[in-house]
């Protein structure tokens, strides 16, 4: 398979202290791909630099051949890049379906538009992908009273009205029940199936993580130290030393 | 030589006051995150407090004891206000506490006006200190001297209380991070009410200290704070150091502006801010983070939704009234629907840059005087004929916004609100100073409307026909994909921008509409006045602007209609009483505090409420 984002030797350092050491990667079409690691380990950093708001010293992250580094965050998204934020955030002052229009809107170059109705605009379009992440019901009522686990099915609707070909997801399920958090990765994981979208997110929750990713990167202090089939991490000692501790290696040997 | 020296010397000694009035608002600013635009009447009060305590203090030492009289006087004032009005808004918008903040201006104009009179007040000569001493052959006022070491002396002071004492560093801890001090558990309330008495009292002690150069007078207030906001944007947000070195800056550059560009010297203030922020946008010892967070202004939760049929119904009826009134009303009222009209556009052009895009701008006098003056120059200087001038009048207010725009949309919230305020007031120093071309203070007159508009009915018709279709032009917008983009990056600028929206340019765009409008109330304006005075740019009509758009309610896409007519028909009721401004500025001060939506906001919840039961 092809890969959709060639990740080569990105490294951010803040003063003196190595954030992120010379990550490398790619990641394959369709590809659900995990990126996991304690506090502390770079991730957030990596993910900063993937999204155009940190500036890496080095390295490059090409999408489908073109670097992203340096380029805006709206350049990225122009490219094909959709993605949600760990603190989700939509447009509290719009209702549901207003919310998903004016991401369409955006894509279809009408932001500047001065005449016609929003109101009306692609609203057909809009409904039907709420419905697709079960919102539908929902359409008229105002973002800002939703609960939080609708407001992260909205967000998720607003990137695919962009059609992203790669998602990033930082923390996807933060701030959510257990159970809510399967059921939304259930929905993630269909609709990207469906429609070919790559996906790169990072995630603290590990059932989360075993459950819906086809491959698994683990960092520790800025460098991968393990990636592999979610089998293959969860059998990985340096991993289990990691995050179990250094007694517990000890312990199980 | 010699006068190169004495000039540097003036410099240093004007310096003194403004470093003392920046200095607390910048204090203020750090801990609070309160923009104090009250802050030139405390510097005011404390020129009138100071002269007061003079007449009971003599002597050298008397001298130096009034004026820290003063400043304490002032600084409990300062605190009288914070207890009662400010502790009730840190949590609010930030739109609400630079109205109320607007309205303790107004309400101290009126106080000082009460108990000092109308006259100017003569400062006598500090004792002991007031002859001129001879520096490389030119004559140097002993007091310039005394002042010029009352400023480093007072920054030592400062800096000493911060760094060595226990409340000078919960200070600069709250200055950086005001929820952790809170965490801390630290009295919050207390810290708050400490610092707005040093900030109060260092304006007072300001306005007395000046004294003997400048006396006292009514203009003092709004005198010294577009100069004492360019010094703490050119130092650098909450950085006292660097309102000293700015303070000293911008009055050498002055002094030696008034040597050899005698006709610049307002404007040449700006231009030196206008180079400092194109090098370092946060000022000379600013720090990005210190920037107030996202603009907010209020921000509706509710979705915008089309008129229903009883508003609906309203509107047609108003527009119906509007129509028969010259039928039916007085000379009189037609004037003063002709005078509301203008000022809803103008109002409408700043609401849908403020609600709509969060953007506050305390300059948008700026937008309306420059269309006026377009339209008065051109009639003026090129005989342009009223409907060509009424064209030129949108433009201006467009370009002017662009140009205004460019350099202040790098920066947000209360850095923005700033900044839209002193370049307004660059324009207002143009047509002040520029009196071969502006007329000055005496402004242009004798432009007047076309023959066949000359009647005082056809130009109302005009009016209704131009400044109610720009209204509806706006209200259009509002629910036009370009509106819902700006309100996207209001509402999240981050998720607007991950959504492929223009953020940058959609504000810009935002300001070049509301500038068109604003220049067009403007050209209206002159016409049906027929003449400009500088007053159409002061400070003053821009926050006839902001209050109107705040009677009326933020979230209120009619809110500015509303506003425009009660801030015309409360200014024409109010105007007849002697105090005026005092119950102005307490009606706004009550509203911010009683009823923060606004009127259109209250009678809005009120009707859904109804509804909804």
């Amino acid at each position: 398979m092809n890969a959709v984002l060639e990740v080569r030797g990105l490294s951010k350092a803040f003063g003196g202290v190595h954030a992120v050491e010379d990550l490398g990667f790619d990641l394959r079409a369709g590809e659900r791909l995990a990126l996991i690691g304690p506090n502390g380990a770079g991730k957030s950093t990596s993910f900063q630099m993937l999204m155009g708001e940190l500036r890496p010293d080095a390295g490059t992250a090409c999408f489908e051949g073109v670097d992203l580094v340096g380029m805006e965050p709206r350049e990225i998204w122009a490219l094909g890049v959709g993605r949600t934020f760990q603190i989700t955030s939509v447009f509290a002052s719009m209702t549901v379906a207003e919310n998903v229009q004016t991401a369409l809107q955006a894509r279809n170059g009408q932001s500047f538009d001065p005449f016609r109705r929003a109101r009306a605009l692609h609203r057909d379009e809009a409904i039907s992908l709420l419905e697709r992440v079960g919102m539908a019901e929902q359409a008229d009522r105002p973002a800002s009273v939703l609960a939080y686990g609708d407001v992260k099915r909205l967000e998720f609707a607003i990137a695919l009205a962009g059609e992203p070909r790669l998602l990033l997801m930082d923390e996807p399920t933060a701030g959510m029940a257990p159970r809510e958090r399967h059921a939304l990765m259930d929905l993630v994981s269909g609709i990207v199936a469906e429609r070919g979208i790559s996906v790169l997110f990072t995630e603290h929750d590990m059932d989360v993580v075993f459950g819906h990713a086809d491959r698994i990167m683990v960092l520790d202090r800025g460098r991968l130290i393990a990636d592999g089939t979610p089998d293959a991490v969860r059998a990985d000692a340096k991993v289990r030393s990691v995050y179990l501790g250094s007694g517990a290696e000890t312990g199980h040997a | 030589m010699g006068l190169l020296v004495a000039q540097l010397l003036a410099g240093l000694a004007n310096a003194a006051a403004l470093f003392l009035v920046a200095s607390g608002l910048s204090l203020i600013f750090g801990v609070t995150r309160i923009v104090n635009f009250a802050h030139g009447s405390l510097y005011m009060l404390g020129a009138y407090c100071g002269y007061t305590a003079l007449q009971y203090l003599t002597g050298p030492l008397g001298f130096w004891a009034a004026a820290l009289a003063a400043a304490v006087a002032v600084g409990l004032f300062g605190l009288l206000v914070e207890c009662l009005i400010l502790r009730r808004l840190y949590k609010a918008p930030e739109l609400f506490q630079l109205v109320a903040t607007f309205g303790v201006v107004l309400v101290v104009q009126d106080l000082t006006l009460m108990l000092w009179g109308a006259e100017d007040l003569l400062g006598p000569r500090a004792p002991g200190l007031d002859r001129a001493v001879m520096l490389f052959g030119q004559p140097v006022p002993e007091y310039d001297l005394a002042l010029i070491a009352v400023a480093p002396l007072v920054l030592l002071g400062l800096w000493l209380l911060m760094t060595k004492t226990r409340a000078g560093i919960l200070i600069r801890a709250a200055t950086q991070d005001r929820e952790m001090v809170g965490a801390l558990g630290i009295n919050q309330s207390l810290l708050f009410s400490g610092v707005f008495f040093l900030g109060a009292a260092l304006a007072g002690l300001g306005g007395a200290l000046q004294l003997p150069k400048g006396g006292a007078d009514l203009t003092l207030d709004l005198g010294i704070l577009a100069p004492a906001f360019v010094v703490v944007v050119i130092g650098g947000m909450g950085s006292i150091g660097g309102a000293f070195v700015a303070a000293v800056l911008i009055s050498v550059v002055n002094v030696f502006g008034v040597l050899y560009l005698p006709e610049s010297t307002l404007v040449l203030m700006y231009v030196v801010m206008a180079v400092v922020l194109l090098v370092r946008p946060h000022g000379l010892f600013g720090r990005a983070e210190l920037q107030a967070g996202p603009p907010a202004a209020g921000i509706p939760d509710r979705p915008l939704a089309p008129l229903g049929p009883r508003w609906r119904t309203a509107a047609l009826a108003l527009i119906g009234l509007l129509a028969v009134l010259p039928l039916i009303g007085s000379d009189f009222a037609l004037v003063l629907a002709t005078d509301i009209v203008v000022l809803a556009l103008f109002a409408a052009s700043l609401h849908f840059m403020l609600s709509l895009g969060g953007l506050i701008s305390f300059g948008h006098a700026a937008l309306f005087g420059g269309g006026a003056y377009a339209a008065a120059l051109a009639v003026t200087y090129a005989e342009t004929p009223m409907e060509l001038a009424l064209l030129l009048a949108p433009l201006a207010g467009g370009w002017l916004a662009f140009a205004i725009g460019w350099f202040c949309l790098r920066l947000t919230g209360v850095y923005f609100a700033m900044l839209t305020l002193a370049f307004a007031q660059l324009l207002w120093s143009l047509a002040f100073q520029w009196t071969e071309v502006t007329g000055g203070d005496d402004g242009l007159i004798g432009i007047w409307p076309a023959a066949w508009a000359s009647d005082g009915t056809v130009y109302y018709y005009l009016t209704i026909v131009l400044g109610g279709g720009a209204i509806l032009m706006l209200r259009h917008l509002a629910h036009s994909p370009f509106g819902y983009a700006l309100r996207a990056a209001r509402d999240s600028e981050k998720r607007a921008r991950v959504s492929g929206i223009r953020v940058d340019r959609v504000r810009l765009a935002a300001m070049v509409v509301s500038g068109t409008m604003a220049g067009l109330a403007g050209g209206l304006f002159v016409f049906s006045k027929g003449s400009v005075f500088p007053s159409a740019l002061e400070i003053a009509r821009s926050f006839d602007a902001l209050i109107m758009v705040f009677l009326g309610g933020v979230d209120a896409l009619g809110g500015p209609l509303v506003g425009a007519a009660a801030l015309t028909l409360l200014q024409d009721w109010l105007s007849r009483l002697e105090s005026w401004r005092l119950l102005l500025g307490l009606a706004v001060i009550a509203i911010v505090l009683l009823a923060p939506t606004g009127i259109a906001g209250f009678a809005g919840r009120l009707l859904r409420r109804r509804e909804a039961s």
